[in-house]
């Protein structure tokens, strides 16, 4: 672990080298408890991503900035108390698969060569983790994606993916929480709200969770859209 | 409702410092690009720096008020009017119930940041006034400034450091102000001040002198996300992926065509694209004036310095509250 000046006014710690959805997972979520159980005075934001956690320091405070630093490493002096379960129980996504939703399910069969039927109950079977939640307001990344489900990025992305939207892009999984342009391969939808801005936090989902994507019908996608 | 938008300009938007503590769920910073020139606005008309003023871009900006206030502007070279008054960058003035303020932006392009005595009053959405043009939440219904919106106003919290009562009902700025170098930034070929990024390693050598030597210019699709560059390429020597990571307003990343982009206070919350370096805390007021067909240069600085920097303005910014106290009356 080791920490890097991101710009004067940020510090990014690097946990782990690489990435894994179980290990580094599990150490930069046993990092960021850490660093939430310290509070350290003139952090305003903490944001993990896959193997790393960024410290954002108030500008004000900012002259501090080496000070906070020892402070930081103050706070991750203890080894973490593992955080290989996560915070909560498993979180299940109701995702409809349905063609109308599925606007890539056949470019997706095409790539891996598998049906859309095995498609839909491979990518539903499997336990994700959250890995990062960023790019956009509230959008996870999931972790866990069954190897033979990898499909790369559009060459053209969309300028318009729908809100809700289940996408795969190269090796990994992923819910378009809001209108937005997008290159991922669209194979569902789901009804949830994933960010809503009433709501604090704003996102569903935070780094670590575990989350099962459960295929539903149309009628219920109605219902629960409702 | 205490203001009435007559001519909104190009792109007016509600702005303040931004919506910290967040960005875990991915909402970016956002708020002022100039957060410096907002909070010396604010410090001038006697607001706290938490206050919403307005961020001002091209084009026209014309407002009537229906009540007197105390209004200070900082940024590019705007010229400024209340009624037939110039009002200088970096000066307070009052605006009586019934008048008229007009900012015009520079034909050239440039942003401008207005305080308003009392703030702007808009509902705290994440903790902010901020306007997410994105997004589409926060300030006012989530949107850029229109024609014949109306505006509330808050509280005046404490009393401006109004200039004296001028003669025949006349507003006239305050004698005294912010330091030239604050209130306006003149245009030309400013140098960003940057330190070494994360993956600064990542690049050649020729890439590394390319950005510390070599002249940028702005490209059309840039905005309050990130300036886009044009300029030598700036190129990797190992092409791994990288994984998402944190990036700030400020991070200079370069995607795969090695044509670097600065992000600005919209930007996302975590980028895949090498960071090569970032620009000072001191230095974005200048990243926020650049615009399409604007060149730029970046010059080296150590972290220290960049630190020294940053803690001088902020002593000056702290000594620059109690002046200002002492006009108050």
């Amino acid at each position: 672990m080791r920490l890097e000046p991101l710009g004067d006014s940020a510090w990014l710690i690097r946990v782990a080298d690489g990435f894994d959805p179980e290990n580094s997972l599990g150490a930069v979520v046993g990092r960021l408890r850490q660093l939430e159980a310290a509070s350290i005075p003139g952090v305003i934001d903490l944001v993990p991503s896959f193997t790393t956690i960024g410290v954002f320091v108030d500008q004000e405070r900012a002259a501090d900035f080496d000070a906070l630093k020892a402070r930081i490493e103050a706070a991750l002096e203890p080894e973490p108390v593992p955080a290989d379960s996560p915070a909560r129980g498993e979180l299940e996504i109701p995702v409809c698969y349905d063609r109308e939703f599925g606007l890539d399910l056949d470019e997706v069969a095409r790539h891996t060569e598998l049906s859309t039927d095995e498609i839909i109950d491979r990518h539903s079977a499997a336990i994700y983790r959250v890995a990062a939640v960023g790019f956009t307001l509230g959008f996870p990344y999931l972790s866990g994606l069954p190897p033979e489900l990898a499909t790369p990025r559009r060459s053209s992305p969309r300028t318009e993916i729908p809100a809700g939207s289940v996408a795969i892009g190269g090796t990994q999984t992923g819910i378009y929480p809001r209108k937005s342009p997008g290159g991922w391969n669209i194979i569902g939808r789901t009804p949830l709200p994933l960010f809503e801005i009433q709501r604090d936090p704003p996102a569903l989902l935070k780094i670590g969770d575990s989350v099962r994507l459960r295929p539903i019908s149309r009628e219920e996608f109605e219902r629960i859209s409702r | 409702m205490n203001i009435r938008v007559e001519s909104a300009g190009f792109l007016s938007s509600v702005q303040d410092l931004g919506r910290p503590g967040f960005r875990q769920s991915g909402v970016p910073l956002g708020g002022a690009l100039d957060s410096h020139a907002l909070r010396v606005a604010n410090a001038l008309v006697g607001n706290g720096d938490e206050a919403a003023g307005l961020e001002v871009t091209f084009g026209t900006l014309r407002l009537s008020f229906a009540d007197d206030r105390a209004i200070a502007w900082c940024g590019a070279p705007f010229s400024v009017r209340v009624g037939d008054q110039p009002i200088p960058a970096g000066r307070v003035a009052e605006v009586r119930a019934g008048r008229e303020l007009t900012m015009i932006a520079p034909t050239s392009g440039g942003r401008a940041w207005l305080a308003i005595s009392g703030g702007i009053d808009v509902p705290l959405v994440l903790g902010s006034r901020a306007t997410d043009l994105r997004g589409n939440f926060g300030g006012l219904e989530g949107r850029a400034l229109r024609d014949g919106d109306m505006i509330g106003l808050g509280k005046e919290a404490r009393l401006p450091s109004r200039p004296p009562q001028s003669n025949g009902g006349l507003e006239t700025a305050a004698p005294w102000g912010a330091p030239a170098g604050w209130a306006a930034l003149g245009k030309g070929e400013p140098i960003l001040r940057v330190v070494r990024g994360t993956d600064w390693d990542r690049f050649t050598a020729a890439a590394q002198r390319s950005l510390v030597s070599g002249r940028f210019t702005v490209t059309r699709d840039s905005d309050r996300m990130g300036v886009r560059l044009e300029g030598p390429e700036l190129e990797r020597c190992d092409h791994g992926d990288l994984l998402s990571e944190a990036v700030a307003p400020g991070t200079i990343q370069v995607p795969p065509n090695g044509k670097p982009i600065v992000l600005l206070n919209d930007c996302q919350t975590v980028g895949g694209y090498p960071k090569i370096a970032h620009v000072t805390t001191v230095d974005l007021p200048l990243a926020a004036q650049l615009f399409p067909g604007d060149t730029v240069r970046f010059g080296e600085v150590t972290l220290a310095e960049a630190q020294m920097l940053l803690r001088e303005r902020e002593q000056d910014f702290a000594r620059f509250r109690v002046g200002l106290s002492l006009h108050r009356r």
